[in-house]
């Protein structure tokens, strides 16, 4: 069997650059290891409940009519009518530190204008560090200017405060990297948190992959689950084929890989040397889910996400000890404007944790641990928030090592190598990869990268250069 | 096929591609560009759906030429006008 594509994964991006395939007539199949769609963003299912694995909020909310916006593009891209996506936007959020807060909502003047009474004397310098936000091109996909986000905003911002409080969220929800992020990435994440805002779809997370499984097999797509690839051939520095855990040989013109590059590299043979300039991702994390006997808001829990610090400064770096509870991010799902309430109310609570500590324990002491960190994080919430403890009926945590687990992404790295390749290309010719690591995050930008990279490296082959440009 | 067939065939793609779009209003004489935030992507799926539905091939040069809607029936009705439709 010869395919004209075939790509590695099912998660958000694999999904989107297979519907492009299949589109335009692509002879296309998707290979998964797991037995889920999904990837970081998937579901499972405890005790008859489904849980969301990765879905706090959908960030990039545009609302319909909006075509320009990395949602509107990816809507006409999959050819998807903003209705089929049952987006239901945030009520408000917030950013917490002692002594300071700033909330906000998916109008980006509420939030200006909270800086301006919160930080009176820094918003001559927010509006610099926006005119630079407004100005960048941040979706260029040359790969070669680096530029350190931490300069740009110590440039225009004197107080570490207020920086720090612009970090939390924006790292928690797409960086890669310890302490600094590049200033590209710095952009689409500001954007998409605070100048497009939080939805989130009715049915979760399995509704919208099941939009996507049912577009791309209606257009002819072909789907394996329980596929794992084993290893990528190439000689002579071109793709030649890919075997599969069971020992089968597949076929194809061209491979996109939403493994991760350092993953993708490791499955080649003969092996690449390249792969020593890489760096492997490190930011992982713990998150727990609380289901309550109540709504969140009838324990005091008002607020659609909160980025919370309990110490004046932030800190975004793999924790010494197995989790720090110091900062973390708290997600009520009921406090979005649903049109029904959902039958449940449920509190999530991530924290920044170390993959290697939490990989390293025997299994007992695994269990121990994940119940003394969940208790430790709840702790520290008490710091801002009322004890919702009595109202628990359900709990259950996840951590980095259950994300190794399920989606291969290495040291449970959610957003992948600090080292993003924003051409996709990879030292072998034919193969690319798309996804996390060539530096679009989250769900939308899983999403967009997967159809940037079919656009740029498949289709583009029969149109001119300037595609794959979103 | 008849010019307003050929329109139809155009209508049918872009009502495709934009799926929010409400074409009842489009005016034929100006920049689909313009009325519909129609960027490059967009104009490389009008030709790739061209290719697909119709076996024609729109050349790079020739892009300019689907600006509008009246400009898209101008270039393409003579090079479909052979060709039969059938539903
Ligand atoms: C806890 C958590 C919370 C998150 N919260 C949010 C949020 O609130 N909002 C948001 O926008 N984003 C969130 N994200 C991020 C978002 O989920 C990811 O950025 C996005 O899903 C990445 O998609 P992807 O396609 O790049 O990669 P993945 O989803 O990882 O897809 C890769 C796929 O490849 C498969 N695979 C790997 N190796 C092989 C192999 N050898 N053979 C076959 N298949 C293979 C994997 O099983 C996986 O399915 C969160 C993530 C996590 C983990």
């Amino acid at each position: 069997m010869n395919y004209d594509v075939i790509i590695i994964g099912s998660g958000l991006s694999g999904l989107a650059a297979g519907i492009r395939l299949a589109m335009f007539e692509k002879k296309v199949l998707i290979v998964e290891k797991h037995v889920e769609v999904g990837g970081l963003n998937s579901f499972y299912t405890r005790k008859h409940r489904t849980f969301d694995v990765g879905l706090h909020a959908m960030t990039n909310y545009t609302p319909k009519g909006v075509r320009t916006s990395p949602l509107g593009k990816l809507l006409k891209q999959l050819r998807f009518k903003h209705e089929e996506f049952r987006l239901c936007p945030q009520e408000m959020s917030e950013i917490r530190f002692p002594d300071k807060s700033i909330r906000f909502t998916n109008e980006f003047e509420f939030m200006e204008q909270e800086i301006a009474e919160q930080f009176p004397s820094q918003i001559d310098g927010f509006q610099k560090l926006l005119t630079h936000i407004r100005e960048f091109n941040e979706l260029d996909l040359d790969d070669s200017q680096k530029i350190s986000s931490r300069e740009v905003l110590e440039s225009c911002l004197t107080d570490p405060v207020l920086i720090d409080m612009l970090y939390c969220p924006i790292m928690y929800y797409g960086n890669a990297a310890e302490g600094d992020m590049d200033f590209y990435q710095f952009v689409i994440m500001f954007k998409s948190l605070f100048m497009e805002g939080f939805a989130k779809p009715i049915g979760g997370m399995p509704y919208i992959l099941k939009l996507l499984v049912d577009k791309y097999q209606s257009l002819g797509g072909e789907l394996r689950m329980g596929a794992g690839v084993q290893s990528i051939a190439h000689k002579d520095g071109e793709l030649q084929s890919l075997q599969l855990e069971n020992g089968e040989t597949l076929v194809a013109d061209k491979v996109i890989s939403s493994a991760g590059i350092v993953e993708t590299l490791r499955l080649c043979r003969p092996k690449i040397v390249a792969e020593s300039d890489l760096e492997i991702g490190q930011m992982s994390f713990i998150e727990s889910i609380f289901v309550l006997d109540r709504m969140p808001k009838e324990v005091g829990y008002d607020k659609s996400i909160v980025f919370y610090s309990t110490e004046p400064r932030f800190k975004y770096r793999v924790p010494k000890g197995l989790t720090d509870v110091t900062s973390g991010v708290l997600c009520c799902p009921a406090n979005f404007q649903y049109p029904e309430a959902p039958p449940e109310g449920i509190i999530r609570v991530t924290n920044q944790a170390n993959f290697r500590l939490w990989d390293a324990m025997a299994r007992s002491d695994y269990r121990a641990a994940k119940k003394e960190y969940r208790e430790r994080g709840v702790n520290a919430l008490l710091t801002y928030f009322p004890d919702f403890s009595d109202h628990i009926i359900y709990i259950d945590s996840f951590t980095p090592k259950t994300i190794f687990k399920y989606t291969g992404h290495l040291n449970g790295a959610v957003y992948g190598s600090p080292t993003k390749i924003k051409s996709g290309r990879t030292p072998v010719k034919n193969l690319f990869i798309c996804g996390t690591d060539q530096g679009f995050l989250g769900i939308i930008g899983a999403t967009l990268s997967g159809i940037s990279m079919a656009n740029l490296h498949i289709l583009q082959a029969e149109a001119k250069s300037e595609y794959g440009r979103i | 096929m008849t010019r307003d067939q050929v329109r139809q065939a155009i209508l049918n793609i872009i009502s495709d591609i934009a799926p929010d779009e409400d074409l009842g209003a489009i005016k034929d004489e100006e920049k689909l560009r313009d009325q519909f935030d129609l960027d490059s992507m967009d104009f490389l799926d009008i030709v790739m759906e061209l290719r697909k539905r119709f076996n024609l091939e729109v050349p790079e040069k020739d892009y300019q030429e689907l600006v509008s809607m009246a400009s898209s029936v101008e270039y393409l009705f003579p090079r479909l006008k052979d060709d039969e439709l059938v539903s």
